[in-house]
């Protein structure tokens, strides 16, 4: 292990100071978490998977869908294709952050990717940037993470528990396309990625009734391919817009 | 146990995602082109989700991409303050006091 030896003091602060950068994301996943908790058991899912779910797949994203798409009676085939496309970026973010964590041991790079996300991407990311790759910088990454982890599992719990006294007319289930939106609008730099998300959008709507889930991922297919092709047909790659490509 | 067996391989292929770079695959290794065909997920997948989500009504899921669509209105209102404040948190608070705003005129 590479922290054998080093100061537990230092370990400490990073931890917290990993905690601290997570608080203000923390203010926008907990209504997410719980939305998801209340939508999973209003679609009907019981309240030990629906929270299930949240420690297994731990991907706000792909639960929402996967909750969808199991209430309208998918195949699992197709549900399980959906959440490797939903959670495909979390492949570049692997990928961006691999740099920084080659040097821990098997054990703490399982852990880490166990709990990688968005958010915690963006808070480990921002600080390896800064300060660059320091000793202890993985427990900043862990505590960030471990920060969002508990608060998903917590939120989930909470919306589970309320879910049924949630009257419709709040229209929690709006808080999905809206935390998506957030997501969205800053990545939407250059044409290629604008034409990704003009077409995925488009075949999404028109694929809306198509049997088994099948519109959606036809949609999220033909989106990255008419990405990659704008990319092709603008010839000069645009600058990287997601910190993942430029290292 | 159909249900257990679905969240549990959703569970795999996230974590196998997750993964990837961290312990399959070396980073110095992954081609250039597999890089940027990855950039594209994340607009085709947000988009495809929102969508549909926005411009068919809720219940009868109607199509409906005139104004009288609040969450249409309220998505388009969203949009604006993630772009202006890049923030989750902003964009949830204002697009669901839209929605419910637009919701409570309309009656």
């Amino acid at each position: 292990m590479t922290t054998t030896g080093a100061p537990a003091a230092r370990r400490g602060a990073e931890f917290l100071a990993g905690i601290r950068a997570q608080v203000p994301l923390l203010l926008g996943v907990a209504p997410f978490g719980m939305a998801y908790g209340a939508y999973a058991v209003k679609t009907g899912l019981p309240s030990g998977l629906a929270q299930a779910m949240s420690a297994i797949v731990f991907g706000g994203a792909s639960q929402f869908v996967g909750v969808r798409l199991l209430g309208n009676g998918v195949p699992g085939a197709i549900i399980v294709l959906t959440t490797l496309l939903v959670n495909g970026r979390h492949m570049l973010y692997s990928a961006a952050l691999a740099p920084y964590t080659d040097h821990l041991s098997r054990r703490w790079r399982w852990l880490l990717a166990y709990l990688l996300t968005d958010e915690a991407y963006a808070t480990a990311i921002t600080r390896y940037r800064r300060a660059g790759p320091s000793m202890h910088a993985h427990w900043f990454f862990f505590g960030s993470a471990l920060a969002l982890w508990s608060t998903w599992q917590v939120t989930t719990a909470v919306g589970v528990f309320v879910g049924a006294a949630v009257p419709d007319s709040w229209s929690l289930d709006f808080a999905l396309p809206l935390t998506f939106l957030a997501i969205l609008v800053p990545v939407l730099r250059g044409r290629s990625a604008g034409a990704a998300a003009a077409i995925a959008g488009v075949v999404a709507v028109v694929g809306f009734r198509w049997p088994y889930g099948t519109g959606l991922l036809t949609a999220m297919v033909v989106g990255m391919a008419a990405g990659i092709a704008a990319d092709m047909a603008l010839c000069s790659p645009e600058p990287a817009d997601e910190a993942a490509v430029s290292e | 146990m159909r249900l257990w067996i679905i969240i549990i391989a959703m569970g795999i292929v996230t974590y196998g995602i997750r993964l990837s770079v961290f312990v399959f695959v070396h980073h110095s290794v992954l081609p250039r082109t597999a890089r940027d065909a990855l950039r594209f997920v994340t607009p085709a997948v947000l988009a495809a989700i929102i969508l549909p989500a926005v411009i068919y009504t809720r219940g009868a899921g109607h199509f409906d991409a005139t104004p009288g669509n609040e969450r249409l209105v309220a998505a388009v209102v969203a949009s604006g303050v993630a772009w202006a404040t890049k923030s989750v948190w902003a964009t949830i608070s204002v697009g669901m006091a839209t929605l419910w705003l637009l919701q409570w005129i309309v009656g």
